[in-house]
């Protein structure tokens, strides 16, 4: 545990102190801000209302923005430093495998998700202060629950592409590949598949279901939108197997799993291959 | 005891060690020796367990893998090349202080030994520092703590003449230790060890004992007279704390460590056009009741 703890603490601090952390945060303030302004503007009409509307925007444009910083980021860090010789060192000490990973793991999760909820929880707060009729708490807690997940998966990727990539290149590469082929596989693709290749409905789904991007996105839209009219045939589909309860217990639960059980295959691949 | 047996590591399809076989018993000071490539670091990251290899490897019975953090407690290890670490030297030094269960301050004691304000450098980023900087934190950080066993790769490469005696005296007092270190040059190395490995891809080529003539915390009182004044000269002999005994800069004097005599010959070797006499002379050779062995020419 002390392994862990003292993993964790480097790890927060050393992605403090890295500039794509500065970034991070003030792509995800600015956003806020941003959406601030517009929801303002919004206000004039019809009092706060557009509080919800402005957290699922924020929410859409943190489903395109934070998976790729988290991917990019994280394997550049984690195999340049292994590249650079800072696993040689650092890993002589005498801390756990199991301590160090997990505990860069639980470190870099903190620092990846806490400024994408601080922001939104800000935005409430102001909105609160800027005497909003009605602050949806309810939205922000599942928003926050969709965040934590989807933070938490793409984390797991990251951590099992660093895992089996040696050089940063490669790494980089892998991640950029990966997040491409996640996003081409959202709605417009599986419409594509459906009309296209006549791929059966069961595939697309199953693609769709896959697809943790797509899943947070359905979850996402189906608290502003519960017969997701706005989304595809692909989401229409699966609200229609799972009922709105049963899919956003999935859209919690299925990202948390994917990104821990390649967390897990990753730990499994670092814990025996060389270190540094 | 480290006993590494039949040890064969192969990088894709490059067999870098191949069936090393080697007793290290307790108490054996190492010279780790051999050119580039010929598998040095990669011993010292399998007896640390940092790859994973055929044959075994093991410290005191425990294989460093499967033992992490009982083997690694024994062990405190200067590596080559200082990691780009971006975290402040302080944090670095309480997180090692921390894993180690040692004092902070035993380290900062060792540092300060070196010439390393600890409290100067705290707050700055490891990264930033000057490469003689990192390796005094480094080695502060490794003889901080109670190791049995020190390895050292090229512990005393970016270090100035006075911070390499230091790390000789360092070394000098704790004789009683396990010792790999690893270095090209021997001469580097030899008056601090009892035993030289050399390896030759992957393999020990020489394993012989030295004997323990020379005090390794010994110092050598030294004068050098040149025929005419040299500039460069004068900028390579104050880089060993030497300093001029006439106002012309033709006489000079200082001391040097006795494990950097051959270094600092080989230094003098670049000049001995304009060195008219030299004398090497043992610090209190008297009162040690030993012949005062000195070098005149």
């Amino acid at each position: 545990m002390s392994a862990l703890l003292q993993a964790a603490r480097l790890d927060i601090a050393e992605s403090v102190r890295a500039r794509w952390f500065a970034i991070y945060a003030l792509v995800f303030g600015g956003l806020i801000a941003i959406l601030f302004i517009f929801g303002l503007t919004e206000s004039r009409v019809m009092g706060f209302t557009g509080l919800s509307r402005m957290l699922l925007t924020y929410i859409q444009l943190t489903m395109a923005i934070l998976p790729i910083f988290v991917l990019l980021s994280t394997v550049r860090s984690l195999v340049g430093d292994r590249e650079a010789g800072v696993y040689e060192y650092m890993l002589s000490f005498p801390i756990s495998l199991s301590g160090w990973f997990w505990g860069r793991f639980a470190g870099r999760f903190l620092v990846v998700f806490l400024p994408v909820f601080v922001a939104m929880l800000i935005a409430l707060v102001v909105g609160l202060f800027m005497g909003a009729e009605e602050i949806p708490w309810r939205d922000f807690l599942w928003y926050s629950a969709l965040l934590f997940s989807l933070s938490l998966c793409f984390l797991g990727i990251s951590f099992f592409i660093s895992a089996l990539a040696r050089t940063s290149d490669i790494a980089q590469s892998l991640a950029f590949v990966i997040w491409l082929a996640l996003l081409l596989f959202l709605d417009l693709m599986l419409i594509g598949l459906l009309i296209q290749f006549q791929t059966p409905a069961e595939v697309v789904v199953g693609l769709a279901l896959a697809n943790p991007l797509e899943v947070f996105r359905i979850g996402a839209m189906m608290l502003f939108d519960p017969q997701l009219i706005l989304l595809g045939p692909a989401a229409y589909m699966i609200l229609d197997w799972f009922g709105n309860a049963g899919f956003m217990a999935y859209a919690l639960l299925y990202p948390l799993a994917l990104g821990l059980a390649l967390a897990g295959i990753g730990f499994w691949v670092f814990r025996r291959t060389d270190l540094p | 005891m480290i006993e590494l047996k039949d040890l064969v590591k192969t990088f894709r399809r490059t067999r870098v060690l191949d069936g090393l076989s080697l007793t290290i018993a307790d108490g054996d000071r190492i010279a780790l020796i051999g050119s580039n490539g010929a598998g040095k670091t990669t011993m010292i990251r399998c007896i640390l367990g940092e790859y994973v290899h055929e044959g075994r490897v093991l410290i005191d019975g425990l294989a460093p893998r499967t033992h992490r953090t009982k083997v690694l407690k024994k062990i405190a290890f200067v590596p080559q090349m200082p990691p780009p670490l971006r975290m402040p030297a302080g944090d670095l030094v309480e997180f090692a202080a921390r894993v180690h269960d040692s004092d902070v301050s035993t380290i900062r004691e060792v540092a300060s030994r070196l010439g390393l304000d600890l409290d100067e450098v705290r707050r700055r980023p490891f990264l930033k520092l000057s490469g003689g900087q990192k390796q005094k934190l480094l080695i502060a950080i490794a003889m901080g703590h109670d190791a049995s066993i020190f390895i050292m790769d090229e512990p005393t490469a970016n270090l100035d003449p006075a911070a390499r005696q230091i790390v000789f005296d360092l070394l000098a007092e704790r004789l009683d230790r396990t010792m790999i270190i690893s270095s090209h040059r021997l001469e580097e190395v030899a008056l601090l060890v009892n035993r030289v490995i050399e390896l030759d891809r992957g393999r020990v080529v020489l394993d012989d004992h030295v004997e323990e003539a020379v005090d390794p915390s010994l110092r050598l009182d030294c004068e050098i007279v040149l025929r005419r004044p040299d500039a460069a000269f004068a900028k390579a002999i104050r880089e060993w704390n030497f300093a001029p005994a006439d106002d012309a800069e033709t006489t000079w004097r200082g001391e040097v460590a006795g494990p950097d005599r051959l270094r600092f010959l080989g230094m003098l070797a670049r000049y001995s056009g304009i060195i008219r006499a030299l004398e090497l002379r043992e610090r209190d050779a008297a009162k040690k009741g030993r012949e005062p062995a000195h070098v005149r020419a």
